[in-house]
């Protein structure tokens, strides 16, 4: 069995320095902003609040300058993004191209490729999603079919991608096809893409969540031209491709503080005059956060050190998702108030607002059961 | 971790995994003081990690602390071993003399309070104390009570009356009656050090504990379900067996991250909240861990014949004392109101 080590760490005094001029830029940016758009978490899409985070340099912080970069360490952008996340600031427009997108063309794309879309990602300018799931292809992400067929100068795509975050709002996205197929070896085949969103052959249609929001899409592509030099990585390095970009998505504050939100309107609603059991509601949701901060930190300074702490990343997403589903179902024992959508008080808002959001909270990035196949793997067990 | 805390985990876990055999923790419920396995504990220097090394100690830190506190839990060592070293700490932090010997601590509950008051040159102590661990075994208890108007760390010979009780693993947990008995040496408590010391840092030592034990639960469980068969196979190649084992994995990773914190908390000094965050945290992955960890084994798990019980009785009683999560979620969640919501977030990063 492998150990797990989560040796804890001190963020560097470079790091803690950055935190003063982030909060004091937040303060600025959100204002007032109400709870309940707080609690959208990086769920908020704002291409203006994007460009001001690449305008200060928040954007790409551990890219090299020639991309755009800042070249500042993995732990002042983890500084960076905890407050930003703590704060409800509306990062989506960005989020996905900094933490998954660019660091792939970072690591696999062509020379062209980076300098074409690095320095506009790291501006604020370039927003990205994700093309993986598709109607028969959710956690078995291999069995993907949608097919990308050699034609002259590039690809001609066919098939459908669903559950695609924000793909009519994003610029771009980096999808992963099926180049070739074997059904012995599924895992083979697979590439990825950088995909215009605006291609013709692409028809985009919204999927509504179940409290009415349009986040989701479904992507259909019917004979889309994807051309040569927008292929990211070999023909058939798909799968290693989206292992590793997908581990990148682990352990992050996003993994914990999708919550938070409702943890202060929780704090601001019994602080007067805590009773016992408000007492010791609000002290045993703060004592996981408090760990799970550690634990996602912890993370963070292995990768930092060159680490490769994927199967504790694993472990902070698993227990970080269970937290913060876990929040909404408190409030509601202890208080017993009414969610609500848009009446009645922060508390009530910022609840019915995260009880309907909570559900996805262990499914997006990969789902609880196939995160604890991987800790499982780790233990021994498979 | 340093070089010198690996070693240090190295030589601990040598000598539990030596000394701390079956027939050994079979004969300690018993009642049976292990002498063997304290004299080689002690000549280990495991006792002392926090008084310096003029004073005969290892002048180490509360996270040398840790590894050897940890590594007691995880072989459910059943000697006062954290109670030895959370004493002498309290000891030369008041500049006194820790005694050789075992140590114990009180008052263990916060309901009981021990009076010291002057008498002369000395001073006399006087009250009761239940659930003092080792109350009898231990050669000297340490306690902190505020006098004259200042926590204060006393040093006792054994209670004058001592009436015998255990926890669910058969651990000593005894009522000391102190009746005006004089001490053996009293001076104020190092700064910073408050009077509910034995309590706070009696939370942070079983926090410890709880976290070594559940590595032992989680290393046993999914070794178990690599070996044992049925219909055909081994029963970790179920689904639902690894999906309860890695759920046991993440209760296990936050109590050690939890524990290790409030270790390192107490390093710097103030360590409230992190200890309170600790137990409240830690004793919850006991509750879970324990039921997962006797799910897998099934039957043979619920036997005395198998080790697996001399833990997990050990963390039903351990998360107990020194106070529960319902109180430590109290203490933690009353401070976190008082400061309010807007300072959670600046503080909890601060620390």
């Amino acid at each position: 069995m492998q150990t797990f080590r989560f040796a804890l760490g001190e963020l560097p005094p470079a790091a803690e320095a950055l935190r003063a001029e982030v909060r004091e830029f937040l303060r600025r940016e959100l204002g007032d902003a109400p709870p309940v758009l707080r609690a959208h978490s990086w769920g908020g899409f704002d291409r203006a609040f994007s460009r001001k985070m690449g305008a200060r340099g928040w954007i790409a912080m551990t890219w090299p300058k020639r991309y755009g970069g800042h070249e500042r360490s993995a732990l002042e952008r983890y500084v960076v993004l905890e407050e930003m996340l703590a704060a409800g600031a509306p990062v989506s427009a960005h989020w996905i191209a900094d933490r998954q997108s660019g660091p792939l063309l970072l690591r696999f794309g062509t020379e062209a490729q980076r300098e074409k879309f690095l320095p506009v990602i790291a501006r604020g300018e370039l927003s990205f999603a994700i093309g993986m799931s598709e109607p028969d292809s959710g956690s078995d992400l291999a069995s993907l079919r949608t097919r990308a067929e050699r034609v002259a100068g590039g690809y001609r795509v066919n098939g459908t991608k669903v559950w695609t975050s924000n793909a009519h709002l994003a610029d771009y996205m980096i999808a992963t096809f099926r180049t070739h197929h074997d059904p012995a070896r599924k895992h083979e085949g697979l590439t990825q893409f950088l995909v215009d969103t605006k291609l013709p052959g692409i028809t985009m249609s919204p999927i509504i969540d179940l409290a009415g929001s349009h986040h989701f899409n479904m992507v259909v592509f019917e004979d889309a031209f994807v051309p040569e030099d927008m292929r990211v990585g070999e023909e058939g390095a798909g799968w290693k491709q989206v292992t590793t970009e997908l581990a990148f998505e682990r352990s992050g504050p996003e993994r914990y503080l999708s919550s938070f939100a409702l943890l202060l309107e929780l704090i601001r609603a019994v602080s007067k005059d805590p009773g016992e059991r408000a007492a010791a509601t609000v002290g045993r949701l703060v004592a996981h956060l408090a760990t799970l901060r550690q634990m996602s930190l912890s993370v963070a300074l292995m990768l930092e050190a060159g680490e490769n702490p994927n199967l504790e990343a694993a472990v902070v997403k698993d227990v970080g998702t269970t937290f913060e589903q876990e929040v909404p179902e408190v409030v509601h024992a202890l208080l017993g108030i009414e969610p609500t959508i848009d009446s009645g008080s922060d508390l009530q808002q910022v609840l019915g607002f995260l009880m309907q959001r909570a559900p996805s909270f262990s499914l997006r990035g990969g789902t609880r059961e196939i995160l604890r196949g991987i800790i499982a793997r780790g233990l021994g067990l498979r | 971790m340093n070089e010198l805390r690996t070693i240090l985990g190295d030589v601990v876990t040598r000598l539990f995994t030596a000394l701390v055999s079956k027939d050994l923790l079979e004969s300690a419920e018993r009642g049976e003081w292990p002498a063997a396995l304290w004299q080689a504990v002690e000549e280990n220097g495991l006792t002392l990690p926090l008084v310096p090394e003029s004073k005969g100690g290892a002048g180490g830190t509360w996270g040398d602390a840790f590894v050897v506190i940890r590594a007691a839990g995880r072989h459910a060592v059943p000697l006062p071993l954290a109670e030895t070293i959370v004493g002498s700490w309290l000891l030369s932090g008041a500049g006194l003399d820790a005694p050789s010997g075992p140590l114990t601590i009180a008052p263990a509950r916060r309901a009981d309070t021990l009076r010291l008051a002057r008498a002369g040159a000395g001073w006399r102590l006087s009250g009761s104390a239940a659930r003092v661990p080792w109350g009898g075994a231990a050669h000297h208890v340490v306690v902190v009570a505020e006098a004259e108007g200042r926590p204060m760390v006393a040093l006792a010979a054994r209670g004058a009356a001592v009436t015998r009780d255990q926890n669910l693993a058969r651990e000593p947990r005894d009522t000391l009656v102190f009746d005006g008995s004089p001490v053996v040496a009293a001076a104020p408590a190092a700064r910073g050090v408050p009077a509910s010391a034995v309590w706070l840092y009696g939370a942070l030592a079983r926090s410890a504990q709880i976290a070594g034990g559940l590595d032992y639960l989680l290393r046993q469980a999914s070794q178990y379900a690599t070996e044992r068969r049925q219909f055909g196979k081994p029963i970790g190649s179920f689904q639902v067996i690894q999906q309860n084992l890695a759920v046991l994995a993440g209760h296990t990773a936050a109590a050690d991250t939890a524990a290790a914190n409030a270790f390192r908390a107490a390093d710097r000094g103030d360590a409230a909240f992190e200890i309170a965050a600790a137990k409240v945290r830690v004793g919850e992955a006991a509750g879970v861990g324990a039921s997962i960890a006797h799910q897998t084994h099934g039957a043979i798990g619920f036997t005395y014949e198998h080790a697996l019980q001399f833990v997990t009785r050990r963390l039903w009683s351990w998360r107990a004392e020194f106070g529960g999560e319902g109180d430590w979620a109290v203490e933690l969640g009353r401070a976190v109101a008082e400061r309010g919501a807007d300072a959670l977030w600046p503080h909890l990063t601060a620390r």
